[in-house]
């Protein structure tokens, strides 16, 4: 299968350096999703000042995350990393008592090889509240994959699944649930014992959303008689769902390929690969995908999807043959363009940090079906895109649309480019039948403006000189 | 280690960032890790920025890590080199670099075999110095570097200016009303009949840097940024510099004076005394404003001031000085110029507050309870939550503080601009008096917006009731007050006796 995706889509790889958020910014939707978290950042001042500006309001709200910010004395090894972080977690624990505090190692931890994995069970035990630590840093992600380390980290504090012969669990089994990964022991009324449904094995969804769209996409299984056991994350970091041999999972998002592998490594549980729930037909063939596994026949999902699409129909008239060019930086790339090309949209070229083929495999094949179907020539696909040479690929392409970070957005704009900014389809919501709407209200607001001010003749605001 | 939410200054690179792409056809490349480069962010969005930030990064990954960047930071060195063909390209370092401790200087030196475009390293230690102290260090370096360079090539422009003339050091990128204050100044100068030589770095070429000494005088507009590159000069060409600052219409003449005085003694007395005096009293409604009877009703109302060492120390002055409001605290972030911030301000003010941490901000300004706030963004949202004022007077700023229109805060048309901005940031003075005679207008409940914890007293429905007759932006005021009177007193219900009895006491 994976063979036959590269001999038709073509990869190409280039330097590297491009624009994107660093990975550390999960934490400015995950505090928000895991309520009884704490976030601490292990970092220095640019991270403190990346976070303050990226997340501008937010800091304002008293929000449950900090910096803790390295000095010259820690650096230097002067200071002691562990009474120095126990310091600092002893008074998040007085000023907030979170059930949770999450540690988030940074490019600078990483290069003074602070052991955070080694000191966490230490002082877990000393303070009393679980730490989990993840190392979300500039060296080794992009953006979104923050929450991918994340994720991946917490999987190892979900209490383990039991196949339910015996539907009460004894004191022993929970001291054993309780300790195999996560070293603070659970509360007992905090171990949910998940059960099978009658029609199919246990099934958890991975990749935070916001509640209500959470909700949607259990509503929309559950027409289709999937019950969804569990969620990770969950709303209360106590509330984990139990994850084991026999549970399925499956992904919301393409940038949970970690999460993925240690699901499926270290928790045994089954991987069910499918394209992700973007778009009216991303959804369709998400959950197809999921009843397919089950064994349970679909229903009403063409109909379904095709009054969505009828519903969409004044924004495709808008997007209809136009061109897009994605520069890549949260790699939701290959969904959203996906979804773009069934609009009827071209896509000149996707850019993306980072391409996990067989996480993505199924994604990859509906993005091959979607341009047959559409009868489009497939777009070509750069990983690690040069954002210098990107720009020169724009001024040749003249595309309708490019999909950019905000350093480039302005520029662009002045230059007669419409662009639209990458990050606010990670902010937005656009999981599900419902929220289809969103992204296209997204990818053509700056079509629909443009539109308005065509007239004036303003398009393109720049000297002649610094083209 | 250091539990932080928020910083008044950013780390030293981004100063470093804000010299370099402030000059044209400089560019910087940061030896940084993937993501440190939303400085291009920052000035793409809130300087509305038409033009690519001249900023890209020579990335720091797994293999650099391992291996050290060897040809990578040459590399990128030179590509950009050959795409831009930049006149200079400066190495950035940052927290990341600082660590790793890689001979940066040596690939400059190899770069700039290469390459046709100047390569040099910017001289910045992120755990030394924020990014007011590098900017400042970075732009003395590269006029340093172009001064030399100039006088190795002999081509050093020293024959002073027939017409006497200044530079203006230190419009940026990201400051706090640049743009609007440099018009403003180029604007005194002009009535003035002095010449201005070169603006740097802002706009400017590092090719123009050897024309410095051409001019009479060098002008710092603000404190933070630019001294170095003053004193550098002074050193090397004997050049004079004025530090003192045209903010608010006394200083503003001050500054003029300075001026006036410079340049006569270098040969060319000039009077500008009746100028001063017809802007003061004529031409800038600054004056006027404080003399009117709308001014008066600000006499003596409480306001705090925060901010970086230049806005809070003139902005302090010009509340107290020309507007007879009561600076009840004074404070900046600027803790390495603290020194000369008390000496600025020690007589217009109650207390001074030295502190780059905003809850110790925060908690001083919960205390003092002020009728305005003239302080920074997060000052504003401090004032947000205690329902007082704010107008903001200093960087670190949203992109609102980018205003369109023309805002100085610099000279006579910046005086008008700070008085507009004084005045409406406290409540009108004839509906101040109405809401106090007629008990307010809104019938809203009460809103705790205190600070601190939730309080253990409870009101009585006629305490309560009173309550609701004070005005609301007192109310909250009123009601910290009586609790406050009530537990000293250990009263645990709170009736309309009890609130009399707490506006007695205080007013004892």
């Amino acid at each position: 299968m994976l063979e036959k995706i590269s001999d038709t889509l073509t990869f190409e790889c280039e330097t590297g350096n491009y624009h994107t958020f660093c990975p550390i910014s999960c934490v400015a939707w995950l505090y928000q999703k895991i309520e009884d978290s704490f976030f601490l950042v292990v970092g220095t001042k640019t991270c403190g000042y990346f976070l303050q500006n990226a997340l501008g309001v937010m800091i304002f709200a008293e929000p449950r995350y900090a910096m803790a910010e390295l000095e010259e004395g820690d650096i230097s090894a002067q200071l002691n990393d562990y009474e120095e972080l126990k310091r600092l977690c002893i008074q998040i624990k007085k000023d907030r008592n979170p059930s949770v505090i999450v540690w988030i190692g940074t490019c600078t931890t990483e290069i003074i090889k602070m052991d955070l994995e080694g000191m966490a069970p230490k002082l877990e035990a000393e303070i009393g509240i679980p730490i989990v630590v993840a190392r979300a840093n500039g060296l080794d992600y992009a953006f979104t994959q923050g929450e991918d380390t994340v994720l991946a980290a917490i999987v190892h504090r979900c209490p383990d699944y039991k196949l339910q012969n015996k539907t009460d669990l004894t004191d022993n089994d929970i001291q054993e649930d309780a300790t195999r990964f996560s070293f603070l022991k659970l509360r007992k009324n905090n171990i949910r014992s998940i059960s099978a449904t009658n029609s199919h094995p246990p099934l958890v969804l991975f990749g935070s959303l916001p509640t209500t769209v959470s909700s949607q996409l259990n509503l929309e299984l559950k027409r289709n008689q999937i019950e969804v056991s569990g969620w990770l994350p969950t709303q209360r970091y106590t509330d984990l769902p139990s994850l084991g041999e026999g549970v399925y999972v499956c992904g919301v998002n393409p940038f949970l390929s970690r999460t993925a592998t240690t699901l499926m490594r270290r928790k045994k549980c089954k991987l069910i690969s499918a394209p992700f729930p973007i778009g009216p037909d991303g959804t369709r063939a998400w959950i197809e995908k999921i009843c397919n596994v089950f064994n349970i026949q679909p229903t009403g999902l063409e109909e379904r999807e095709n009054k969505i699409w009828d519903g969409l129909e004044d924004y495709l008239d808008l997007v209809r043959g136009k061109s897009v060019f994605f520069m890549g930086d949260n790699l939701l790339e290959i969904s959203l363009a996906r979804f773009l090309i069934r609009c009827g949209m071209i896509v000149y070229e996707i850019g993306i940090p980072y391409m996990d083929k067989r996480y993505q495999a199924a994604e990859l094949m509906l993005l091959q079906k979607t341009c047959e179907m559409m009868n489009v020539p497939l777009p070509r696909i750069v990983e690690k895109p040069d954002n210098y040479n990107q720009i020169q690929r724009i001024r040749e392409l003249k595309p309708d649309l490019a999909i950019t970070g905000m350093a480039h957005a302005n520029p662009l704009e002045a230059r007669g480019i419409s662009t639209k900014w990458s990050v606010e389809f990670t902010f937005a919501q656009i999981h599900g039948f419902t929220n289809a709407r969103d992204i296209l209200e997204l990818v053509t607001r700056p079509l629909r403006r443009n539109q308005s001010l065509h007239e004036l003749g303003w398009n393109n605001l720049v000297k002649v000189n610094s083209q | 280690m250091k539990l932080a939410y928020w910083m008044y200054a950013g780390p030293a690179h981004i100063g470093t960032l804000r010299v370099a792409s402030s000059f044209q056809n400089v560019h910087a490349i940061m030896h940084a890790p993937l993501g440190d480069d939303y400085f291009n962010v920052m000035r793409s969005m809130l300087e509305r920025e038409r033009d690519f930030t001249p900023v890209t990064a020579s990335i720091v990954d797994r293999h650099v890590l391992a291996r050290g960047s060897q040809e990578k930071v040459v590399e990128n060195i030179t590509r950009k080199d050959k795409e831009e063909k930049p006149d200079l390209i400066l190495l950035t370092p940052t927290c990341t670099s600082s660590i790793l401790q890689e001979d940066l200087q040596n690939f400059v030196d190899r770069a700039s075999i290469e390459s046709n475009s100047d390569v040099i390293l910017a001289d910045v230690n992120h755990y030394r110095v924020n990014e007011l102290q590098a900017a400042d260090r970075t732009l003395e370096q590269v006029v340093r570097y172009y001064i030399q360079k100039a006088n190795k090539q002999g081509n050093l422009n020293l024959t002073k200016s027939k017409t006497p003339s200044a530079n203006i050091i230190g419009i940026f990128t990201l400051g706090f009303h640049h743009q609007h204050d440099c018009r403003e100044i180029r604007r005194l100068f002009q009535d003035l009949g002095i010449e201005i030589n070169e603006i740097i770095p802002e706009g400017n070429s590092v090719n123009n840097l050897k024309n410095l000494p051409r001019a009479w005088f060098n002008f710092i507009p603000y404190r933070e940024i630019g001294l170095m590159t003053a004193k550098y000069l002074e050193k090397e060409f004997q050049m004079p510099y004025i530090a003192n600052i045209p903010m608010g219409i006394v200083d503003t003449a001050t500054c003029i004076r300075e001026i006036q005085k410079i340049v006569s003694t270098l040969q060319k007395p000039m009077d500008f005394e009746s100028y001063i005096d017809k802007q003061t009293r004529f031409v800038s409604q600054a004056a006027w404003f404080s003399r009117s009877i709308d001014c008066q009703n600000l006499t003596g109302k409480k306001a705090i001031v925060f901010g970086d060492g230049t806005h809070a120390a003139y902005m302090t002055k010009i509340l107290a000085r020309e507007m007879g409001i009561r600076v009840a605290c004074a404070g900046t972030y600027c803790k390495h110029d603290a020194h000369w911030f008390r000496e600025e301000v020690q007589e217009y003010c109650d207390e001074v507050l030295i502190t780059d941490d905003h809850t110790e901000v925060g908690n001083m300004i919960a205390r003092i309870e002020p009728a305005a706030i003239f302080g920074t963004q997060m000052e504003r949202h401090i004032g947000k939550r205690l329902d007082i004022p704010c107008g903001v007077i200093s960087a670190p700023v949203h992109i609102q503080n980018f205003p369109l229109g023309y805002r100085p805060f610099l000279g006579y048309e910046g005086a008008n601009q700070i008085a507009d901005l004084v005045y409406n940031s406290f409540t009108l003075g004839m509906e101040d008096h109405l809401l106090e005679i007629f008990g307010g207008h809104d019938t809203k409940e009460v809103i705790t917006k205190s600070l601190s914890t939730n309080s253990d007293l409870t009101w009585s429905a006629d305490g309560l009731n009173e309550l609701k007759k004070i005005p609301g932006f007192v109310r909250g005021k009123i009601k910290r007050n009586t609790e406050k009177f009530a537990r000293e007193n250990g009263i645990n219900e709170i009736t309309v006796e009890v609130m009399y009895a707490a506006k007695e006491a205080l007013n004892t």
